[in-house]
């Protein structure tokens, strides 16, 4: 392979961004350099085992990715603004719908919701970690891996351009060559390693590690639907595995799985990608229910209205969310009776999430609604997610879907539910608990700016979509003609498109503004809060979480006890050492093989994939024969950090 | 996390300790994800095995001999692992060790017959690359025998701590969920049996 082979080349647009990554990296080595930071990165970040650290680097990660799909997000408006625009040409524009769709939906969404479960979960449950902390950091570094891998496509062999879903025959080798297509295989294939393993840990540590007395049926709603998002992984990401490497030895290996040689079924691969597909957006929604649950719980001052009920509408969506799978693909004609079984599916799991959206609006009837930040999100959510689902059980007719399948009109309705349920869900919940990690809020006028100019932004981009896709606007096509009279609406989009963006750079001045000003939280309960996460007498709990663990005896406990002056003061006499896991720099460099043998195998280059394999295998008989049990953190320092003076 | 933790007495060793107890509930479901893993392999293997293109049938080079061969070293294995943790239960270290090298042996067995069988596959001219149906075939039976390989490189790693550490709640733990796994393999095996091999020689001898 020659040199202009491996780097891409020929385009301003990809030289611009060799410059741009080339500065940041120097930047970011300067700073570490210049301000001594090296060791302050390596103990505390790259070796941490800490869930608040963990959930506080998959954020930033997803913010990251959030700014790097959204590139390409206004990349393709741009492009779409004006009929027979030139900006971009067909190959680049299919490289960026790709990576747009496979960025935000496996780099930005899932790790957003997983860095928030990671900070918040533990905390909620009063436990002091993980189950397996350990574990925790494997998952992070892979996950992190898979997305850089994937990341570097678009500067080194170019980037996949058969779509996030991959469709065979299109990402065959005949048809996609080159490494780009390998790249999604790799990249995805070691970042759900990560989730897997999340999945894992997170349903052990809320089946086993809650706090004395709080029972399945007392845990907060968004612990709940962490819960049931993580036995949603378990049986999903399985399928996901299975597909990746079936496609992986098909263009590496030559089997004939989804080809169209060998007798192979190209339909399989379609199947197999929604059968993990479709419980993927419920991965990424039920947290963001949670999170909402919480929200509005707090801002209207009322117990969450119909909790079990809620609970129950959740299992039921995620027991749906396997049984829907074929609504992606009705077109492929499995006849009638297979389409309306799964016609019916899909309405149906409009019923459990009816009950919550009305269960969200009871929580506020007659409640004292304080209108914070993270309020605006939920109720902007609510109205906003409405017309996301309403359009969903259109789409669900398969009849009608015959009409609007492959329009923009599905565009429209996607980007309705996983922007003003995921991202709103995300936003919300970063700002709500941006003191519990930071130890103040974001600025809440800057933050009220943001939401405004964002939804609004949101409702001009996507709402001429519907009636684009009505006009037969077909999506994934990167240009379109004058007579198609699709002009003015596209347009109309793009401005909504680049309202987002301004929206976006907002709010991350508004967390350069609020590290700077922000008047600093003097106890852990910033919001008047119901659930454990505010019980810490300090804003950032210390890396144990709590001195003592807390001892529940209802949902909301700790509302209740603030509301009956119960809220129990720490004493010396309560004070015990704890046990803590150590820091290990192991889960970092089994990522660093990872990357190795991932990037190995996009090239075909097998020694370096071995090599990187044989690493992997390497940290983990290093893991087993270490036999390390961690530390005592002692009475003394806990003390000292608590500040206990009787 | 250890906790300083009051046991009934008749707790085994390897649910004594948190960790222990984690460990052993975690991997309970991770062998849930695995099961998850086989499942869409069989589905594959089941949609895809009827079209052989211009390959041979599947089932036409299935010999019996070595289905039974390998069919009886890993059910075997998986009672003599089962016998390892008795020893263990019993704290006999010499015993857990003999049946537990026994147990890989068979299972080294198994893996020599299943890849003397490939490579004859090979030699008949059915490969991975030969049509959907011999893709499905290798990558699913394949995919069984590298969880085979792996079980007995990472239990020999085991069995070498336990020697040295003898029975803790942390080494016990480990072998406990290294026979939850083997035991798995085995269960899977009767799967492969079934589906893959079974139904292949009925479909094509009638």
């Amino acid at each position: 392979m020659k040199w202009d082979e491996f780097f891409v080349t020929g385009d301003p647009l990809i030289y611009g961004a060799d410059v741009s990554i080339a500065l940041t990296a120097a930047g970011i080595l300067f700073y570490l350099t210049y301000f001594k930071k090296w060791g302050w990165l390596w103990k505390d970040w790259l070796t941490t085992v800490d869930h608040k650290k963990l959930g506080i680097m998959y954020i930033v990660s997803a913010v990251l990715m959030l700014f790097r799909g959204g590139v390409d997000a206004l990349l393709m408006r741009t492009q779409l603004a004006v009929p027979d625009s030139k900006f971009l040409d067909s190959q680049h524009y299919n490289e960026i719908f790709t990576t747009h769709g496979t960025i935000m939906i496996l780099f930005m969404a899932m790790p957003f919701v997983i860095g928030l479960i990671n900070v918040v979960v533990p905390l909620q449950i009063g436990a002091r970690d993980v189950a397996f902390p350990y574990l925790n950091a494997v998952s992070f570094w892979t996950f992190f891996i898979g997305a850089m891998l994937f990341n570097i496509s678009f500067v080194i062999g170019g980037s996949p351009s058969a779509g996030w879903t991959s469709y065979m025959p299109l990402a065959s080798s005949a048809l996609s060559p080159g490494p780009g297509q390998n790249y999604y295989l790799l990249g995805l294939q070691i970042a759900g390693i990560g989730t897997l393993l999340t999945g894992i840990n997170f349903l052990v540590t809320i089946l086993k590690m809650r706090a004395p007395g709080m029972t399945l049926f007392r845990m907060p709603m968004f612990t709940w639907s962490a819960l049931v998002t993580m036995v949603i992984i378990i049986f999903a990401f399985p399928i996901l595995t299975v597909a990746l490497a079936l496609m992986t030895f098909d263009r590496l290996f030559g089997s004939h799985f989804f080809t169209l040689q060998g007798a192979g079924m190209d339909m399989l691969w379609a199947n197999l990608f929604w059968l993990w597909g479709h419980p993927e957006v419920y991965i990424v929604i039920l947290p963001a229910f949670g999170i909402f649950s919480e929200i509005i719980s707090t801002f209207a001052k009322k117990t969450l209205f119909g909790y079990k009920a809620m609970i129950w509408s959740m299992l039921l969506i995620a027991g749906y969310s396997f049984l829907v799978w074929v609504h992606h693909f009705f077109t492929m004609g499995s006849g009638a009776l297979v389409n309306s079984v799964f016609s019916v599916t899909t309405m149906a799991i409009g019923i459990p999430t009816g009950v919550k959206i009305f269960n969200w609006l009871f929580t506020m009837y007659k409640g004292k609604i304080e209108f914070t930040t993270p309020m605006l999100w939920s109720l902007g959510f609510i109205t906003n997610f409405v017309v996301g689902g309403i359009t969903g059980v259109m789409l669900a007719m398969a009849a009608a879907d015959y009409q609007y399948h492959n329009t923009y009109f599905l565009v429209a309705h996607f980007h309705h539910v996983l922007i003003a349920g995921t991202v709103f869900g995300c936003f919300a919940g970063l700002m709500y608990w941006y003191p519990k990690m930071f130890g103040y809020k974001l600025n809440e006028r800057i933050g009220k700016w943001v939401f405004w100019v964002f939804t609004i932004g949101f409702n001009v981009c996507f709402l001429p979509q519907y009636f684009l896709g009505f006009d037969g606007m077909p999506r994934r096509v990167y240009t379109y003609s004058e007579a198609s009279g699709w002009g003015p609406l596209n347009m109309v989009s793009t401005i909504g498109g680049f309202m987002m963006g301004v929206a976006f750079l907002v709010l991350v001045y508004n967390m350069y503004y609020s590290f700077r000003y922000a008047t600093r939280e003097t106890t852990g309960d910033a919001w008047n809060g119901r659930t454990l996460e505010w019980s810490t007498p300090s804003a950032m709990p210390p890396f144990y979480n709590f001195a003592k663990i807390p001892v529940v005896d209802r949902l909301d406990h700790f509302w209740y006890a603030k509301q009956n002056n119960t809220v129990e003061k720490l004493e010396t006499k309560d004070i015990k050492k704890i046990h803590m896991p150590s820091n290990s720099g192991v889960p970092f460099i089994m990522g660093s093989f990872f990357f190795i043998a991932g990037f190995g195998m996009v090239f075909g280059w097998f020694w370096m994939a071995i090599l990187g394999i044989l690493g992997v295998f390497g940290t983990m008989i290093h893991r087993s024969f270490a036999y390390d049990d961690g530390f005592y953190v002692s009475e003394k320092e806990i003390i000292e950090t608590e500040n206990i003076t009787n | 996390m250890a906790h300083a933790e009051t046991h009934d007495p008749g707790t085994p060793l390897e649910y004594q300790s948190e960790t222990g107890r984690l460990n052993i509930l975690g991997f309970w479901i991770f062998l849930g994800a695995e099961l998850a893993l086989f499942a869409t392999l069989f589905a594959t293997y089941l949609v895809l095995m009827h079209r052989t293109g211009d390959g041979p049938p599947v089932g036409e080079l299935f010999e019996v001999s070595s289905l039974l061969i390998q069919t009886f070293l890993l059910l075997t294995s998986s009672f003599t692992s089962g016998l390892a943790i008795h020893e263990m239960r019993r704290g006999h270290v010499k015993g857990l060790l003999i049946w537990m090298v026994i147990t890989l042996l068979l299972g080294l067995g198994f893996l020599g017959f299943e890849i003397r069988e490939f490579v004859h596959f090979v030699g008949e001219g059915a490969t991975i690359g030969t049509s959907a149906a011999w893709s499905g075939f290798f990558v699913l039976v394949g995919t069984h025998g590298l969880h085979v390989t792996v079980g007995v490189a990472w239990i020999s790693m085991i069995l070498f701590q336990v020697s040295k550490r003898k029975f803790t709640p942390a080494t016990t733990s480990k072998l406990f969920i290294s026979s939850l796994y083997w035991h798995f393999l085995d269960v899977v095996w009767i799967f492969i049996f079934t589906a893959v091999y079974l139904t292949g020689m009925v479909m094509y001898h009638g």
